[in-house]
C-alpha cells in the first residue's frame, strides 16, 4: 500500500509497536469464535473480494462503494495508535487508512444526521462463530457513534496494517479504529454505514447495558462492573514481565477528544 | 493393574497440563498476553480435576472396580493444584500481589468472591488429604470433605458468572456437575454414605 506519515504526534506514537505476529494472531472477532486464536484460524474462510459498503440514511447521495474504490480512491496513512481492549489488554498498532470524514463527505451528510450506525458482514456459512450454540449475540455486530465522534481527525477508516493490505482476522477489507474508545467500537468488515437521526442500538450494549455502554470512552476511573479498568497489561507482555501499565483517561487522547464530553457525566456515559 | 501403576498413569496424566503449561512458556507458545492462556487453561483444568474427582464414586458403583477409589486423593490434589495456580496467575497479572486490591475484587466482583471461596473450601481437603488425617479425623473426615459439593457449585457459578457472549462451555461443565451431584442424591442399597 501507498501512504503518507501525517504531521502531528497524536498520530504517530514513540511506544513501542506491538508486532505483525501478536497483532495478527491475538485478536477479538466472535463472528469466528471467542478464543483469540480462533480469527487467525478461521477467518480466512470469509470472502473479501468482491466487497461493497452500503452508505445509506441521511445522507444527500445515497450509495455504495466497492473495494478498489476503498484502495485507490482515498489518500492512504499512516497511524500509529495505541489499541486499548475492555479486557484490559492493549497493543500499538500502525495502521494504514483514511480519516472516516473523507468517506462521509463523500455521500455528503444531511443536517437531520446526528449518528452513525456500522454493520459488520454476517454470512454464516463462512462464519463460524455465529452458528455456535450458546452464542448470544444477535448478529450482525452492530456499533455507533455520535457524528462528531465519526468526523473527529483521529478516527481513521483502516485498511491496513504495517503497510500491508488488512488480514482478514483484523478485520479486512476495512474496519473503523476509534483509539479512544474501547476496542470493540472499532468494528470490523465493514458492509453497512448508515447516518441516523437517534443513537442506534450497538451488540454489546444491547447485551449487557450495564457492563458496555454507548460510548465506551477509554475511562480507567469507571471500573467495567467485573474487572477493573486501571490497569491494563500492553501486549507482548511475558510470565515474569507482565508489563501492567496504567490506562491512561481517553487512552492518552484526551487533548484531542475531551472537548468532545464536555458537560457530560462520564460515569452516567460510560 | 495393581493399585500402585494405576496411581502412577493417573499422576502422570494429571501433571500433563502443567507440563504443557510449562512447555509453552519457556517456547513463548503463551502468544503475546500469558496471562489469558495461564489463567484460562489452569481454571479448566481445575474444574475439569474436580468433575473427575467426583466421577470416582459413581463409576465404584457401577463398575463394581474398587481399585479406583485410590486415585481420588490424587485426582483431587490436583484439582486444588490447578485451582492454586489460577489464583496465583491472578494474583500475579492482575493485581500484582496487592493483598488490598484482593480484598476490592472479592467485595465489588461476586464472580470472583464465588472462585476465591471455592479455593477456600478446598484447602482443608487438600491439607487433610492424607491416610493419617483420615484416621485422626475418623467420621468426621467424611463429612468435612462433603465440602466439594459447595466447591463444585461455586466454581461452576464462577464460570457461568463471567461468560460474556458464549455460554456453551460453561453450561457443559455446570451440566455435568449437575449430574454427578444429582447422583449423591438417590438414595442406595446398603450404602452406609460415600462421597
Amino acid at each position: 500500500l501507498d501512504f503518507t506519515s501525517p504531521e502531528g504526534e497524536q498520530f504517530s506514537s514513540s511506544e513501542q509497536k506491538t508486532p505483525y505476529a501478536d497483532i495478527t494472531a491475538y485478536n477479538n472477532f466472535y463472528e469466528f469464535g471467542t478464543d483469540k486464536d480462533d480469527p487467525a484460524r478461521y477467518a480466512k474462510e470469509m470472502t473479501i473480494d468482491p466487497w461493497a459498503v452500503e452508505v445509506s440514511g441521511l445522507v444527500l447521495k445515497p450509495g455504495k462503494l466497492n473495494l478498489e474504490d476503498l484502495l485507490s480512491g482515498f489518500d492512504l496513512e499512516e497511524r500509529i495508535y495505541r489499541l486499548r481492549c475492555v479486557e484490559a489488554w492493549s497493543m500499538v498498532v500502525p495502521w494504514i487508512g483514511f480519516p472516516l470524514a473523507d468517506l462521509l463527505q463523500r455521500f455528503q451528510p444531511l443536517s437531520t444526521a446526528k449518528y452513525v450506525e456500522f454493520r459488520t458482514l454476517y454470512r454464516r456459512s463462512e462464519m463460524r462463530g455465529t452458528r455456535s450454540f450458546g452464542s448470544i449475540i444477535d448478529w450482525p455486530y452492530r456499533e455507533g457513534l455520535r457524528l462528531d465522534e465519526a468526523m473527529h481527525p483521529l478516527t481513521l477508516i483502516a485498511v491496513g496494517l504495517y503497510g500491508k493490505t488488512l488480514p482478514h482476522q483484523n478485520g479486512a477489507p476495512l474496519r473503523l479504529v476509534v483509539p479512544w474508545k474501547y476496542g470493540f467500537k472499532s468494528i470490523k468488515s465493514i458492509v453497512s454505514i448508515k447516518l441516523v437521526d437517534r443513537q442506534p442500538a450497538t451488540s454489546w450494549q444491547s447485551l449487557a447495558p450495564r457492563e458496555y455502554g454507548f460510548y465506551s470512552n477509554v475511562n480507567p476511573a469507571v471500573d467495567h462492573p467485573r474487572w477493573s479498568q486501571k490497569f491494563e497489561r500492553r501486549l507482548p507482555s511475558s510470565l515474569f514481565r507482565p508489563n501492567r501499565i496504567p490506562t491512561r483517561m481517553f487512552n492518552g487522547y484526551e487533548e484531542q477528544v475531551a472537548e468532545l464530553y464536555r458537560g457530560m457525566d462520564l460515569s452516567k456515559y460510560y | 493393574m495393581g493399585s500402585v501403576p494405576l496411581r502412577s498413569v493417573v499422576f502422570v496424566l494429571c501433571i500433563t497440563p502443567f507440563i504443557g503449561l510449562v512447555i509453552d512458556g519457556l517456547n513463548s507458545g503463551l502468544g503475546p498476553d500469558p496471562a489469558e492462556q495461564v489463567m484460562g487453561r489452569s481454571g479448566q483444568w481445575a474444574l475439569r480435576m474436580l468433575l473427575l474427582t467426583l466421577l470416582v464414586s459413581p463409576l465404584r458403583q457401577w463398575t463394581a472396580w474398587s481399585m479406583i477409589l485410590s486415585c481420588r486423593r490424587i485426582l483431587g490434589l490436583f484439582s486444588f493444584f490447578y485451582a492454586s495456580m489460577h489464583l496465583a496467575s491472578f494474583s500475579h497479572f492482575y493485581i500484582a500481589w496487592q493483598p488490598s486490591l484482593l480484598l476490592d475484587e472479592l467485595i465489588r466482583r461476586p464472580y470472583i468472591a464465588a472462585g476465591f471461596t471455592a479455593w477456600l473450601l478446598m484447602l482443608p481437603l487438600a491439607i487433610t488429604s492424607s491416610k493419617a488425617w483420615q484416621r485422626r479425623l475418623r467420621r468426621n473426615w467424611r463429612k468435612l470433605h462433603r465440602l466439594i459439593y459447595p466447591a463444585t457449585l461455586l466454581a461452576c457459578l464462577h464460570l457461568l458468572w463471567q461468560a460474556r457472549s458464549d455460554i456453551s462451555e460453561s453450561l457443559v461443565y455446570t451440566v455435568l456437575a449437575a449430574l454427578l451431584l444429582a447422583w449423591r442424591l438417590i438414595p442406595k442399597k446398603g450404602s452406609k454414605g460415600t462421597l
